[in-house]
């Protein structure tokens, strides 16, 4: 399947333009890149193919196979297999903060605007379908056990822009290319003549608004907030990171952080953890020697 | 959480980042090691058979910074034509070490059959770019084989243009290869002596033991014990990306080569006018050779498959003038399995000192040679290659050939008998590889 994609030439770049992931997704790429045409169908379907592939929102995919395993062991290729290796090195260093198997908690919190939360006792019958020590898996297989789902929705489109990146980078290793995914961002390489990548930021609390403009180099950055996707109840505001010890929003997140890094993934995933410690978002990334910007 | 652990965690996420993004398809990225092995055989009828294992190590140093190191090990066990023409009578010839004989039948082409040997060579090759637009590579190789020794560097330097889309190289290869066959180098034109033969003088031959002697008479056809040659090659070339299908590419090479080029273990015969064997003649060659060759290539990509087209001429002052016309057409049937036919032609006219046999009585020319290799002579090769992709982008690969030299009558008349025999039989060979990438 083709996805929809418009191209057209701007000043001093010529950019691709689709929908997927839910987001609205960018390739720019240099002027004089040849076959820029070609390049960007292939972006476009190579973030299809992983939107495919790794969204819990389908019937017909490998996570649907594996969220409906019932702990049968499901076969699994490398790919999949390096995104839980992934998945497994973040547990481990946010001391189980991030926890791809917290997605059931989707069941009860709807980020939909109906604002409606949880009765603690939902949240508590929920709370033992989430560990990630119950996921045993090697180079071929996974297995999951009943009740348990996988769900890579927090790292699927930093991974999707990485990848995206990588694509275009073999197929054009001589211009600098930036992928764009909702904000979530890659370059492939620095531009000519040092030249930068100029890009606008949605600021959260503002949004449809033009943010802060940023100019980059090289590396990636990605981008954790809240901008739609809250529960208002009583007055009090539940941000969209959950905390898998709990089964309840973390409290005392900011409103959004943004982390620039070598690779988007990185980027999106220090973004995240900074979210998941609250109160000490600000502390925690200061740690990383990363460059940061907070919104609270 | 600490902040020892805490500051690490950037650090951590890096890595198993780059981790994640690592594939099959970017191992040359990630500065693997890289190995292609190769076991070949190559069979001709009634002839040579050879047994060659090749493994090929590549790595990238970062930043294109590439070594690449070979070793070859190959085993050759057969015969091969020793030059003399067939007669209608069996024949006996003294091995070339001078240990004994070897009779061929009446009507064959003779062959010696003393031919065993084992070959090693390993190359070394280091490239790296010296600018955004010139990369250089310099190496070497050496080859060992019982008898013989080669040693030779070689460097090169290739700059591209037009955004890469041209690309001009020049390189320059030296070489000094050493003979030393069992038995010394014959002296040219001397008569090859047959123990036993029809110039054994028995009486004149006994020591003062009484034992026959024949090691003077061998002893007198042979001159030093071991000879040399350099080698000087030349090339320069253009490859040009015609668009994003096409390529193309031109070469020039200059081959100059002086010091002993004389096959040490080929004679001439020479014949009466009935077309009977008088004496073979140890052959002589010129000791230089001075050659040009033209090569031109397209590589055109199809949506499923690659061709590959080549024409090379080449021409020397020995007055061989060779066409090789070599396609390739590898068909992509999805999922990395390919197929990939193969179809070779190569035509040569002989060499202008090149003679099937000598006339009794004729004055002996300056050089002779009755190598059926310089003669003239038409091949060809017909093949196939299936490639398959295994586990983490390991492939194997089988390749098949048929390999048929057939020599051709330069213009020469058989006198007698020899008319009757065949003076140009065709060689056959069959080529068998597999070949593993990892």
């Amino acid at each position: 399947m083709q996805p929809s994609v418009e191209i057209s030439k701007q000043n001093d770049h010529i950019c691709g333009r689709f929908t997927a992931m839910a987001s609205p997704c960018e390739i720019l790429l240099e002027m004089d890149c040849a076959d820029a045409d070609a390049i960007i169908h292939m972006a476009a379907q190579e973030t299809l193919r992983i939107e495919r592939k790794f969204s819990r929102y389908r019937n017909d995919n490998l996570m649907h196979a594996i969220n409906n395993s019932d702990g049968r062991p499901v076969p699994i290729d490398s790919e999949t297999h390096k995104l839980l290796m992934f998945a497994d090195t973040c547990y481990r260093l946010s001391d189980g903060l991030f926890d791809v198997t917290s997605g059931v908690l989707r069941k009860l919190w709807r980020f939909d605007g109906s604002n409606v939360i949880p009765t603690q006792a939902d949240v508590n019958a929920l709370l033992p379908f989430i560990d990630w020590q119950q996921i045993k898996f090697d180079e071929d297989f996974v297995v999951v056990p009943a009740g348990f789902e996988l769900d890579f929705g927090g790292i699927g489109k930093e991974y999707a822009v990485d990848k995206v990146a990588q694509l275009v980078h073999t197929l054009s290793p001589d211009h600098s290319a930036l992928i764009n995914f909702g904000g979530d961002l890659q370059v492939t390489q620095p531009r000519q003549h040092d030249k930068t990548w100029i890009i606008g930021v949605e600021n959260p609390l503002e949004p449809g608004q033009a943010g802060k403009v940023l100019q980059i180099q090289s590396g990636g950055l990605a981008t954790s907030g809240d901008t739609n996707r809250v529960i208002e109840h009583d007055g009090q505001r539940y941000g969209h990171i959950l905390n898998p010890k709990t089964g309840y929003p973390v409290e005392f997140a900011p409103r959004s952080v943004t982390v620039a890094a070598q690779f988007c993934v990185q980027a999106g995933m220090l973004a995240t953890l900074a979210m998941l410690h609250g109160k000490q978002a600000e502390s925690f990334l200061n740690e990383q020697n990363v460059h940061y910007w907070c919104i609270r | 959480m600490q902040l020892t652990k805490s500051s690490s965690i950037s650090l951590a996420l890096a890595a198993a980042s780059a981790q994640l993004l690592s594939n099959g398809a970017q191992a040359e990225e990630t500065n693997q090691w890289q190995f292609d092995t190769a076991v070949l055989y190559y069979g001709e009828q009634d002839r040579v058979t050879a047994v060659e294992g090749v493994i090929n190590a590549k790595k990238d140093f970062g930043d294109n910074h590439i070594f690449n190191g070979k070793l070859v090990i190959d085993g050759l066990t057969g015969a091969s034509a020793n030059g003399a023409v067939p007669q209608s009578t069996p024949q006996t010839f003294t091995r070339p070490s001078g240990k004994g004989a070897y009779t061929v039948a009446a009507g064959e082409v003779p062959l010696d059959d003393t031919f065993h040997d084992t070959r090693v060579q390993a190359s070394a090759q280091w490239t790296q770019p010296l600018s955004d637009t010139l990369t250089g590579s310099i190496g070497t190789n050496i080859s060992a084989e019982y008898d013989y020794f080669s040693l030779s560097v070689n460097g090169s330097l290739a700059k591209d243009f037009n955004r890469k889309n041209t690309t001009l190289s020049a390189g320059l290869s030296l070489a000094y290869d050493t003979i030393k066959p069992e038995g010394g180098l014959p002296v040219p034109f001397s008569s090859q002596y047959v123990f036993g033969g029809f110039n054994d003088d028995e009486f004149e031959d006994q020591d003062d033991n009484g034992i026959d002697d024949d090691r003077d008479e061998y002893d007198a056809t042979r001159a030093k014990s071991s000879d040399s040659k350099t080698t000087v090659d030349l090339l320069f070339g253009i490859t040009q990306v015609i668009n994003r299908r096409l390529l193309v590419q031109a070469n020039y090479g200059y081959s100059q080569v002086d010091g002993y080029l004389t096959d040490p273990f080929k004679m001439v015969s020479v014949v009466d006018n009935q077309g009977l064997l008088q004496q073979n003649l140890y052959e002589n060659r010129p000791d230089s050779r001075t050659k040009h060759s033209i090569f031109v290539q397209g590589k055109y990509a199809f949506d499923h498959a690659v061709a590959d087209v080549s024409y090379r001429f080449a021409t020397d002052d020995w007055k061989i003038d060779s066409h090789t016309i070599d396609t390739r057409l590898r068909v992509n049937l999805g999922d990395g399995h390919y197929i990939q036919p193969h179809l070779r032609f190569y035509q040569q006219s002989a060499a202008e000192f090149y003679r099937p046999f000598l006339n009794d009585g004729e004055a002996l020319p300056a050089y002779v040679s009755a190598d059926y290799r310089i003669g003239e002579m038409d091949t060809y090769t017909l093949g196939l290659k299936y490639g398959m992709p295994l586990n983490g982008g390991d492939e194997l690969a089988f390749r098949l050939e048929y390999y048929q030299q057939s020599p051709k009558n330069a213009g020469f008349d058989a006198p007698g008998d020899l008319a009757n025999l065949d003076l140009y039989p065709a060689v056959k060979a069959l080529i068998f590889q597999v070949s593993y990438h990892f």
